[in-house]
């Protein structure tokens, strides 16, 4: 157990905490956009699997990362675009189209993925060149900080900074709020001559954007290839993370840390054997997001017409 | 406003908006039938009429949320195309509807501006400013900066009004706007419409109370069934020329009631305490006491504790503190079920959601609640003969209008759908009989049909609570009224011993020692 406590581990747990937060903060915040409109799109988990596949197809035909950041998001925003020609034009279920769409996620990235890269039976599992951390100078430097702040992958960087860009948008702009009251209350946009439809649009395809670039992250960066469950889970535990952090940005950023860190203190017990149930530290996050489910019940910020499809004149 | 009214070609008495053979049809139902009404500059014109009559339909028109299937609408002379309330918005029309467009998370300031804002970046301080130069001009003290789901209902109110206000209208629809008012507030809104009005603002007001049509508009338009019946100027009707129109026949304007003596008591409060989930409509220790062969109507505001009140008496919520005596037993921790068997029916309030099947057919609803006696079943197996006799005897003698006993309940009319609540609850003779808002949303005829139903059951010995915020009702009914405020009863009076002001002033808080000192 002492060997456990040792400088470099601890500052090896801070440093892994950014990198597995990273995925799920990108995905978190731009379902944080899509639920605020009042659409919960439940397929996160296949649609980051689509853009993690996505994005490997392009960065390995054409070389370069950042077109497969691009491919990425076009796979992700595919997916968001579906889920809004279901939801806000053909106003299905979402809690039904966002299941249907997940497995159609899931399903079409791995035929996909075998159709391209299968050859006689066996999938070759090719790798490409990974981003590299991008190291920013002199506060890269800083003892301890430097490492856990300032020597990581350009996308954690932007997941970090779309947590005040999500919130500036939401609360300080006349769009954010229009979305927001679409959110909470369509009826009454509807009236005041605001566009609903257009609106839950942007808001969907969005988050189907941001999903698909968290999963870019795995394949892009964090790893560097696509393989059947490169998401195991994050998608769900995205999800989750929005209801922890109760539809607002900066707890939207605690619980996705907070996650990250669970997550990588378990892997470091791991590997340095201690003989604690690690499964306990897995299962603590969704522990969490109950409590805080019951706790914040009164003081809930959740849209409060998600998941209602929206007709005009029906009252 | 004022500006709005300079910039208008036309001078106050000229036709402003004008509705011209509007045919508006729904499955089954034609809402409007060749409608045309013209509304003047600077009037106060009613849309008069029963629920049904197609008076919300045809605002709905005038404001682009329907589209018309055949006619047109002219401003000032000049056919308006309206897609969308967009449109109308464009156009100088606002409406503020029955139900508020209100998101109630959000600030009185963020409810105002939507849908106003010219630029991405939010910039309330001018809308802060007109909206404090507003609240003051009329004398309404409301925090721009509060949450607007935790104002008053007639707070909300205000906010709709400005909300609709602040586009620079020229033109107000206000959909039944006194529902949920006292008769104080009913007549401060009234006194700044008129102000409103003078100062060159037209306004559409509709309802169905005759006595607002007469106290507050210049002239009226009353609708029948979908048909024009009559534009008229008000001075020169009366109540009872405008019920004839409505209604197309004589009505008789009260209950004929004879006096009665309240018995034993078959309800029995006492200092109930519940709290509501959302911290408004709480009880706060409340006592009420019901005798046999009375009716006692509860007087209030919507919100008060009605529907406390309501849930803890037939079982389906417990207070956390007090006792409730039913017919002499303790009922406080009991079922609904076990309270229904001790003689107890219920009307609801939201008759389609807490009352009915409305998928289920019309025999189901009316044994609904009492398939486990053995009149109905059997060892868990329903008996269907008893049932269709029993369903067969109650539509002849409650009048339900129905083609049959298996017709599924959600095509009936709303006074129908009361009827076989009526005819199920009545069914057991009960010693007691709970009443929430039991004739809101019905017309003439079924509204006169419930209430003599309730003094016939009254007669018959039959212990009433009536709860309505329908005041004429509570006078008309009621042996004794007892005044809900804030989770209490504050007063408890006799129709004849008291005025609408002082129920009023009951409903709006003041104790006793208020209204002396006064």
């Amino acid at each position: 157990m002492e060997d456990f406590f040792t400088y470099s581990v601890i500052l090896g747990i801070f440093v892994a905490t950014f990198k597995i937060a990273t995925p799920l903060l990108i995905a978190a915040t731009g379902e944080l956009v899509a639920e605020a409109s009042g659409i919960l799109n439940l397929s996160l988990e296949g649609t980051m699997t689509m853009g993690a596949f996505s994005g490997f197809l392009i960065a390995n035909e054409t070389g370069n990362l950042w077109l497969g950041l691009v491919g990425a998001a076009v796979g992700g925003g595919a997916l968001g675009l579906l889920m809004a020609v279901m939801t806000a034009t053909v106003k299905v279920n979402q809690i039904v189209a966002g299941l249907a769409l997940n497995i159609l996620g899931l399903g079409g990235a791995f035929f996909w993925y075998r159709s391209v890269y299968e050859e006689g039976g066996a999938v070759a599992f090719p790798t490409v060149d990974r981003f590299q951390t991008a190291t920013i100078p002199l506060l890269s430097d800083i003892p301890a900080v430097g490492e856990v702040f300032f020597d990581q992958h350009w996308l954690t960087y932007f997941g970090i900074l779309m947590v005040p860009a999500t919130f500036i948008f939401l609360n300080r702009t006349k769009y954010g709020l229009e979305l927001r009251s679409i959110g909470h209350n369509p009826e009454a946009c509807d009236m005041r001559g605001v566009g609903i439809i257009s609106r839950q649009y942007t808001a969907v395809i969005y988050g189907g954007v941001m999903a698909g670039l968290g999963g870019a992250y795995l394949s892009l960066a964090g790893g560097n290839q696509f393989f059947d469950d490169i998401v195991a889970g994050r998608g769900w535990i995205a999800l989750a993370i929005v209801i922890f952090g109760n539809w607002r940005a900066s707890w939207i950023l605690g619980g996705s840390l907070l996650f990250g860190f669970l997550e990588a203190t378990q892997l470091s017990l791991q590997a340095s054997g201690v003989d604690l149930p690690y499964q306990l530290l897995l299962a603590l996050p969704f522990l969490l997001t109950i409590v805080a489910l019951v706790f914040n019940r009164s003081r809930s910020q959740v849209p409060l017409s998600l998941t209602i499809p929206y007709h005009r004149g029906e009252r | 406003m004022a500006d709005a009214a300079e910039s208008g070609a036309a001078a106050p008495g000229e036709n402003i908006l004008v509705a011209e053979e509007v045919t508006k049809v729904f499955p089954g139902v034609v809402a409007n039938d060749a409608v045309n009404v013209e509304i003047r500059r600077a009037e106060i014109h009613c849309l008069l009429g029963e629920n049904g009559a197609g008076k919300t339909t045809l605002a709905d028109i005038l404001y682009g949320v329907y589209q018309p299937d055949d006619g047109r609408v002219l401003l000032e002379g000049k056919p308006l195309e309206l897609h969308s309330p967009r449109d109308a918005i464009e156009a100088g029309i606002g409406m503020v509807h029955q139900h508020f467009e209100l998101v109630p998370p959000m600030s009185v300031i963020e409810n105002v501006v939507i849908g106003t804002q010219a630029r991405q970046w939010l910039d309330l301080t001018e809308a802060r400013r007109r909206l404090e130069e507003f609240f003051a001009d009329y004398d309404v003290e409301i925090d721009p900066e509060a949450e607007v789901g935790r104002l008053s209902v007639g707070e909300q109110q205000w906010v709709e009004i400005f909300k609709t206000l602040y586009f620079g209208v020229e033109i107000l629809i206000l959909d039944e706007p006194t529902a949920v008012l006292t008769p104080q507030g009913i007549e401060e809104l009234f006194r700044i419409l008129r102000r409103m009005r003078d100062e060159g603002l037209t306004i559409i007001l509709i309802t169905h109370k005759l006595k607002e049509v007469m106290d507050l508009s210049d002239r009226v338009t009353v609708l029948r069934r979908g048909k024009v019946v009559g534009t008229v100027d008000t001075a020169d009707v009366d109540q009872r020329d405008l019920a004839r129109m409505m209604v197309g026949r004589d009505v008789l304007m009260q209950a004929d009631k004879a006096a009665s003596e309240a018995g034993e008591p078959v309800l029995e409060v006492d200092e109930i305490h519940l709290e509501s989930d959302t911290g408004r409509g709480s009880l706060e220790g409340l006592s009420i006491t019901v005798g046999s062969g009375e009716i006692v109507g509860v007087a209030g505001v919507s919100g008060n504790g009605q529907n406390a009140l309501f849930d803890a008496v037939v079982g389906v919520r417990h207070p956390a503190s007090g006792s409730i005596r039913i017919a002499g037993q303790d009922t406080t921790e009991s079922a609904p079920h076990r309270i229904a068997t001790l003689g107890v029916a219920s009307v609801p309030a939201d008759r389609i959601a807490q009352g009915l099947m409305m998928d289920f057919s019309v025999k189901e609803n009316l044994v609904l609640g009492n398939q486990r006696e053995r009149q109905f079943s059997r060892a868990g197996i329903l008996n269907r003969g008893q049932i269709d006799a029993f369903a067969a005897e109650s539509i002849d003698s409650f009048e339900i209008k129905t083609p049959s006993a298996s017709q599924i309940t959600r095509t009936l009319s709303g006074g129908n759908l009361q009827k076989i609540i009526m005819a199920r609850e009545l069914s057991g003779q009960p010693q007691l009989i709970v009443a929430h808002q039991p004739t809101r949303g019905l017309d003439i005829a079924a509204t006169e049909y419930v209430r003599r139903r309730l003094i016939q059951e009254r007669d018959r010995g039959a212990g009433v609570l009536l709860m309505s915020e329908d005041l004429d009702e509570i006078f008309q009914l009621s042996d004794r009224i007892a005044v809900i405020y804030d989770g209490r009863i504050v007063a408890v009076t006799e129709p004849d011993a008291t005025t609408l002001e002082q129920i009023g002033m009951h409903m709006a808080g003041a104790s006793d020692t208020d209204q002396g000192s006064q």
